[in-house]
């Protein structure tokens, strides 16, 4: 086990998210599907995300990015290769908000299951709830949530386990695109003022390179990386900025013939 | 209110036009009172037997009552547990499924050597025919959460429990609910049952017991006994319906959700 699965981690810091450091060594993870078929997710990645950045993993469906995910949450653990990551909380592709809680109650979710009482935990999920732009609907169930609004209580959720690291699972893949671009706004936000190292997987070119310090593109089944991109632009940035499409061409034109040149 | 009224509207005329059609019926055939009696005199019978019938509905709605109350607990116990230890599905579905084929006069005799002539036995008998579709839809209830839920937990640092305290037993809860509901219309049945099968020392020994009696000589008495179970069955059916949407009104709401 120890061979395989390399924890390196360290205690999670609050608020500076330093000390994050994602490394993956040649990563394979293989299933075997319900017919007895083995199915490669992913081959010999190997990446790096440093300490407060965020990392967007771009790439055709089925090319393996929620096993990425998965084994970084230690959900999964990898055949061949080594993982070095922090502990990550996934905030999976739908937001599973239960809907018996409230959306307070919903987002304080990881400090009940810490172990406070529910008071306590309403009163220190409070605060960012608030400042995330949720003000007025501590009280509303999740079904009388807008999507964005749903996808504001996940995230929150998900900041609240205190880990180092989130792992976003197309968090707006589900939203219009006048919602998905807010929430795009909203998240580099967010980040700038609660610091994570964050692992987003998406299957949208533009919203990686808009909030991302490095964009992985993998191949598709079995995934592999094909290129990571540094993404040097200031912040904020807009989708028109000449910077942002040349990137977004570059990083398409990767993903439509699978390799750099 | 007048909305409530307006819903139940239906019920009440299509019960009026079959009592009507039922009168007409015995009317223009000349059915024998004894074989079929008018809606008239079931109802001068109801009236005129009055106390007697009461007396007898009290007993049987504390036997519908409590019976129901031990299926439920029995039923959601053996539903988590079936749950939680495959190897306990594999060994008691099956026996589950087949103690519902058990003619219970086979075992009456039994059940009053243990206990008696009280209550209890009468219990265990509408227990036993009640307690299978608890079991059931608490089991789908519980196994329907969404099979990304418990990774979410995980990463949450959830144990086993508390993953089933805040995510299965909830989710489960209205599915626990519609089967409180199926037991409890099959629950009245069963106390006729457990009534016939075990039989009483009391002064009144219930209104199936009394249907029995009456069924040959006094058939409109008999009728009217039915009448009186067949509205409590309504009666409870409805409030627990009503319960459901106090305990778990996310079910009525989010039902039909696609995601």
């Amino acid at each position: 086990m120890p061979t395989q699965l390399q924890s390196r981690a360290q205690p999670p810091t609050f608020g500076g998210g330093t000390g994050a450091h994602i490394a993956l060594e040649g990563v394979s993870r293989t299933y075997s599907a319900r017919n007895g078929a083995e199915v490669q997710a992913l081959a010999e990645v190997s990446l790096r995300a440093g300490a407060g950045e965020l990392l967007a993993v771009v790439g055709p469906s089925g090319c393996g990015k929620s096993t990425l995910l998965e084994l970084l949450c230690r959900l999964q653990s990898p055949d061949r290769g080594s993982i070095s990551c922090p502990p990550a909380v996934l905030m999976p592709q739908h937001d599973l908000l239960l809907p018996w809680l409230s959306a307070l109650d919903n987002a304080a979710l990881a400090l009940r299951i810490a172990g406070a009482k529910r008071a306590q935990a309403r009163a220190r999920a409070e605060g960012l709830f608030v400042e995330l732009g949720l003000a007025g609907f501590q009280h509303a169930r999740p079904h009388e949530l807008s999507g964005g609004m749903r996808q504001r209580v996940a995230f929150l959720r998900t900041l609240l386990s205190g880990k180092p690291v989130l792992c976003l699972d197309e968090p707006f893949g589900a939203l219009d695109a006048i919602t998905r671009a807010e929430m795009q706004e909203w998240l580099a936000g967010t980040l700038a003022g609660e610091p994570r190292t964050v692992v987003l997987v998406t299957h949208d070119v533009e919203e990686a390179i808009l909030l991302a310090d490095s964009v992985v593109v993998l191949s598709p089944r079995p995934g592999r990386v094909v290129a990571q991109l540094e993404v040097e632009l200031a912040r904020p940035r807009r989708r028109t900025d000449g910077d942002v499409i040349a990137l977004r061409e570059r990083a398409l034109a990767i993903l439509a013939t699978g390799s750099q040149s | 209110m007048r909305r409530s009224a307006l819903r139940t509207l239906p019920a009440i005329v299509l019960g009026a036009a079959l009592l009507g059609a039922w009168e007409a019926y015995v009317d223009l055939s000349g059915v024998e009172a004894d074989l079929l009696p008018a809606p008239h005199a079931v109802a001068s019978a109801l009236w005129s037997n009055g106390g007697l019938l009461w007396r007898n509905f009290a007993v049987t709605a504390e036997e519908v009552v409590l019976g129901l109350g031990l299926a439920l607990l029995g039923g959601l116990a053996l539903a988590v547990a079936i749950h939680l230890s495959p190897l306990l599905r594999r060994a008691a579905y099956p026996l589950a499924v087949g103690s519902q084929a058990v003619p219970i006069p086979v075992i009456g005799v039994l059940l009053v050597f243990w206990w008696g002539f009280g209550l209890f036995p009468k219990l265990v008998v509408i227990a036993l025919i009640c307690f299978f579709p608890v079991v059931v839809s608490t089991v789908d209830g519980l196994a329907a959460v969404d099979p990304e839920q418990p990774k979410l937990l995980r990463t949450l640092d959830a144990s086993r429990w508390q993953s089933f305290r805040f995510a299965e037993l909830p989710a489960a809860l209205p599915a626990a609910l519609s089967g409180a509901r199926i037991a409890l219309a099959v629950g009245v049945i069963g106390a006729f049952i457990a009534e016939t099968t075990t039989p009483s020392t009391g002064a009144y020994p219930g209104l199936g017991r009394e249907i029995i009696t009456d069924v040959n000589f006094q058939t409109a008495r008999a009728y009217a006994g039915t009448a009186m179970l067949v509205a409590f069955a309504i009666a409870c059916f409805y409030a627990l319906a009503i319960a459901e949407r106090r305990l778990a009104p996310w079910s009525i709401r989010t039902r039909g959700e696609t995601r």
